[in-house]
């Protein structure tokens, strides 16, 4: 049986080093990919916790969070192209548009 | 056994997360991402989720990672401008702000019992089963909104992904 304390550390490691993806990378699809990691590391949370509370809600968020991030994952890629046709360019910090 | 295949698969999400985040290469990053959900995959089995450790493979891992890779090189990024940023208080900014939100939830994260119980207890059956039991009666607006949600993300997919809008 796997203490529930290992998996949450799990969880929380996983989730801040998607964390300090999102803070110092400057490709935007990278940061997308590392958005992914925070919501796969909240998934493993919810999961152990379902284990541990011995309850199947854990396990139901889980499948909504999955078709969700699906669905983020396609129009966010869409933005990107869209992004990449207009400017020639995936660096966050050249898109500054409306930056004062 | 257990206990060892889960800090084995901890061990390689770990390190396979901070390579994601390291590597300069966008392709390397999300074959790293890929392990990553592997190693979930894996821990989802041990902790006896497996319906979930399936859709993980089939949905994340063969579908969400094959659009970033299909996205990835229709882009064909030159691998300069991918690196990690160059500024100077930004990088040192990002680490502190990182530690403290590990700092932050590692606090809480020394439980071991959660009080209280779930609303729907796992019994014995498959866990294919009993999850559907549960989706398809409890959970049915739920279930049918994100049906509503997945159209609206292939219309609106199509939509920014035309030549004029």
């Amino acid at each position: 049986m796997i203490p529930l304390s290992h998996t949450l550390i799990l969880g929380a490691v996983l989730f801040c080093i998607g964390v300090l993806g999102v803070f110092i990378r400057r490709n935007a699809i990278v940061i997308f990919m590392c958005i992914e990691l925070m919501l796969n590391a909240v998934n493993l949370t919810f999961i152990a916790i379902s284990r541990s509370l011995n309850s199947l809600d854990g396990q139901v968020i889980v499948f909504f969070v999955m078709t969700v991030a699906a669905a983020e994952a396609a129009i966010g890629l869409a933005i990107i192209l869209a992004l990449f046709r207009n400017r020639e360019t995936v660096n966050v910090d050249e898109v500054n548009l409306m930056r004062w | 056994m257990e206990q060892l295949l889960f800090y084995l698969f901890a061990l390689g999400a770990v390190i396979s997360g901070v390579l994601v985040i390291l590597k300069k290469n966008p392709v390397i990053n999300a074959l790293f991402l890929i392990v990553v959900m592997l190693c979930l995959a894996g821990i989802y089995l041990l902790l006896g989720a497996q319906f979930m450790a399936a859709i993980q493979l089939i949905v994340y891992a063969g579908a969400i990672m094959v659009l970033f890779l299909f996205v990835i090189m229709l882009l064909n990024l030159d691998q300069e401008i991918s690196g990690i940023v160059k500024g100077g208080p930004q990088k040192l900014i990002g680490i502190i702000l990182a530690a403290l939100l590990l700092a932050i939830l590692l606090s809480v994260v020394g439980i071991n019992q959660l009080p209280g119980k779930g609303a729907h207890p796992i019994d014995e059956l498959a866990n294919t089963e009993s999850l559907a039991r549960v989706l398809f009666t409890h959970f049915l607006l739920p279930f049918e909104i994100t049906s509503v949600i997945l159209l609206i993300a292939i219309i609106g997919a199509i939509v920014l992904g035309k030549k004029k809008l």
